[in-house]
């Protein structure tokens, strides 16, 4: 071990498959915590690691300008990477610490997986020209392109993509029919109360939102002309973005020793994102991990937490003696119709207060309880305010300081 | 070092203000104030807050 960084110098051959942001986090990581080993970055898509949350807000209303998150030379040259692009790693094979990719196959002391999600479909209903899903920067450029033409959008699930989509295809000027299955939308992210109240701003904005009603036929020969809904309405539509959530990517994992988790094929790792295969990390939206600050495990889909976890699975991975658990308060952001909703911390609560504004209002603070905790908060429009209750969350006290906060008005308290 | 803010690119998305509350706040329009602009050049959570913005609007210069 190196006195120094105490990064393990035995250990030389980092391998990172998947080239996305808990990917880059990874290896920009590695470097920053002494790593002085070799390290491979293998991604599928031939792109740079670019954002992602854009592709379903400016990327579809702007310009063509997707927005990369590191230049080649930063990788190759100032990190010292050899990046691989546009190569699919098809298979992990622990015993002889390799893994499969472009017909060859490239070994490792320590592995970092972050393949991320993939898009669900309405399988087992047949794909047909005009019917998308949103997941990399090609399905956003098709998205962008068939938006231009789109006189009748249908989006098929109200999640937080579902909604900006619409809100995207508004702002064009299509007139826009939501889809939803469950009785009130993202329920699961937020709850229901939460849920409904941000769905009010759909209303608001001019997009039909229908729920409790599944799609039962996309309509159509060569290209899609509508979806018939379960209780025999037809929505007419010439594009139809189905935004259904997002499954964990990980069917080249099958058969490697990795345990996935049964129902969604998430990787289950333990509190330092470690799998059940010794040397092989995990980080991003297929990771299922126990969260220390809620004690129980979660699976997370958001821009915070695969940069969080890319950036410590990587320390773990090669610094044991900086190795620590991940443990973290939830955070995720979203704009519709120019107005920004953000969440910290889990929507399984009790009860839910609303501290200022209604359900109803233009800006609102909604507080979820659990017992004598704030585990999590929702706002509409309050920029200022969501960070400080994120604090709370952490905290044994966090209702009361919280409603001490709240009472005050939200305003820091300063010393 | 000085705490540069690039407002072209900040949308008050707050991750930093998570992460060093003594440094960065943001104000009811959603816009990003800096309480102070001046960090030791070792002030790793400065610089983690900087990396860790997900608009890419942070940065330090040398004083």
């Amino acid at each position: 071990m190196n006195a120094v960084t105490g990064t393990a110098d035995d250990v030389d051959g980092f391998v990172v498959v998947g080239a996305s942001l808990a990917g880059l986090r990874a290896v920009e990581s590695a470097r920053r915590a002494g790593y002085r080993g070799r390290i491979t970055l293998i991604g599928a898509e031939e792109h740079l690691p670019y954002d992602r949350p854009p592709l379903s807000k400016a990327f579809l209303t702007g310009p063509d300008t997707p927005v990369y998150l590191a230049t080649e030379a930063a990788l190759r040259d100032d990190l010292g990477v050899d990046l691989r692009l546009g190569q699919r790693v098809t298979a992990l094979h622990p015993d002889e610490g390799v893994v499969a990719a472009g017909g060859g196959l490239v070994p490792y002391q320590r592995l970092l997986i972050a393949t991320g999600a993939r898009a669900r479909t309405l399988h087992p209903l047949p794909v047909l020209p005009g019917v998308v899903t949103l997941r990399s920067l090609d399905d956003a450029r098709a998205i962008r392109a068939a938006l231009g033409r789109a006189r009748r959008v249908v989006v098929v699930g109200g999640g937080f993509i579902g909604a900006e989509i619409a809100s995207s295809a508004r702002t064009l000027g299509a007139s826009v029919t939501i889809v939803e299955a469950a009785p009130t939308p993202l329920v699961r992210a937020v709850g229901e109360v939460v849920g409904a109240a941000l769905c009010v701003m759909h209303e608001r904005y001019g997009t039909e939102l229908r729920c409790g009603v599944q799609v039962s036929e996309l309509i159509g020969r060569d290209h899609v002309e509508g979806v018939l809904l379960a209780n025999g309405q037809i929505v007419p539509a010439d594009l139809v973005v189905v935004g259904v959530g997002a499954l964990p990517a990980t069917g080249w994992l099958a058969g490697s020793g990795v345990e996935l988790d049964q129902r969604d094929g998430a990787v289950v790792c333990d509190e330092y994102l470690q799998t059940s295969v010794d040397g092989v990390y995990a980080a991003g939206d297929l990771v299922r991990w126990p969260n220390a600050v809620f004690g129980s495990s979660m699976r997370l889909e958001n821009w915070t937490s695969a940069a969080e976890q890319g950036t410590r699975a990587a320390v773990n991975a090669l610094v044991p003696a900086r190795r620590a658990p991940y443990a973290s308060v939830p955070y995720f952001w979203s704009d519709w119709y120019g107005q920004r909703i953000q969440f910290v911390g889990t929507a399984q609560a009790d009860s839910v207060v609303f501290v200022s504004g209604d359900p109803a209002a233009d800006r609102f603070v909604a507080l979820l309880r659990r017992g004598d905790r704030l585990v999590g908060a929702a706002t509409l429009n309050e920029p200022s305010k969501i960070m400080k209750y994120r604090r709370f969350i952490a905290q044994d006290d966090g209702w009361a300081a919280a409603s001490a906060f709240s009472r005050d008005g939200g305003q820091p308290v300063r010393p | 070092m000085r705490i540069v803010v690039d407002r072209a690119r900040c949308s008050g998305i707050g991750i930093c203000e998570s992460l060093d509350p003594s440094h960065f706040e943001i104000g009811d329009d959603g816009a990003l104030m800096l309480l102070s602009d001046i960090a030791a050049e070792d002030d790793d959570t400065v610089l983690e807050a900087v990396r860790s913005c997900p608009a890419l609007a942070l940065s330090v210069q040398p004083e």
